[in-house]
């Protein structure tokens, strides 16, 4: 699992591209891959998973409860989006894929295609 | 520029771009790591009736958020439990980016913040506290007799 610099642009003008790298953690166990990702902020229906070929797409739009009347004196999170994306490998199954968010954090869950699994060979003695 | 989540001045955006290039280009960055942000991230603003911060705290068990204001200063703190797996699992890890562990951040409210007037809503990882203003210090017209 690699990630990708290159990331697509989208020509749709409402939609800048400007948006924010979500922090990750990957881990990978015999069965498959584990992703975690921060994205405070996005409700579930604005979060978006692609998987086009080997690339997964994560993207989310933040949706806060702010005061219209607000003016905004310090930010630390200047952007309204979250956007990563990863180049996945051959032996991981895209279809299979389950994804989970909780209290802003996604977990992504994408195993091993069924012949790229570990297996024991029994040796026999003949 | 970009549509930005929370609008501010040139100035503010010219202060966070100079912020974001000495980040980048610092070598020796604070033992504490940077000094701005941090765990959670931070945004506030205001309106005439109350202060708003947002605290982009996600992955959090509500119960274990603490919020508290003394004398005007607000703290955060808790705990971020870890994804990580133990060490006895057949697990590698390829990339670990989120913060664990305890935080803590404090900030001081305005003067005219009224301290019983807080409420605080944790919703999609991120903490929302709303602080009302005085209402003596709200502003008001005055009628000229």
């Amino acid at each position: 699992m690699s990630e990708k610099t290159a990331v697509t642009r989208e020509t749709m003008p409402s939609q800048p591209d400007a948006a924010l790298m979500p922090p990750v953690d990957v881990v990978e166990d015999g069965t498959g891959i584990t992703l975690y990702a921060d994205v405070p902020g996005v409700p579930k229906d604005k979060l978006n998973l692609h998987i086009e070929a080997d690339t997964l797409i994560i993207e989310g739009d933040l949706a806060l409860n702010v005061p219209e009347a607000m003016e905004a004196t310090h930010a630390e999170v200047s952007l309204p989006r979250y956007r990563r994306v990863f180049t996945l490998s051959k032996e991981l199954d895209a279809s299979k894929v389950s994804a989970d968010l909780s209290h802003g954090v996604l977990k992504l869950r994408i195993p091993k295609a069924e012949h790229a699994q570990p297996r024991r060979i029994d040796v026999r003695v003949g | 520029m970009y549509g930005a989540l929370f609008p501010r001045d040139m100035f503010a955006e010219l202060d966070r771009l100079q912020r974001e290039m000495q980040q980048s280009f610092d070598i020796s960055p604070s033992i504490r790591g940077f000094g701005r942000g941090g765990f959670p991230a931070l945004n506030a603003g205001g309106t005439p009736q109350s202060v708003e911060i947002y605290a982009f705290a996600p992955g959090l068990d509500p119960a274990t958020l603490e919020v508290h204001l003394d004398r005007g200063v607000l703290t955060m703190s808790g705990e971020r439990k870890s994804d990580m797996p133990n060490g006895d699992e057949k697990t590698t890890v390829h990339i670990k980016e989120r913060f664990a562990g305890r935080f803590r951040r404090v900030l001081s409210l305005p003067d005219d913040a009224d301290p019983n007037g807080v409420s605080a809503q944790y919703r999609d990882g991120v903490l929302h506290i709303s602080v009302k203003r005085h209402e003596s210090a709200q502003p008001r017209r005055i009628d000229v007799q």
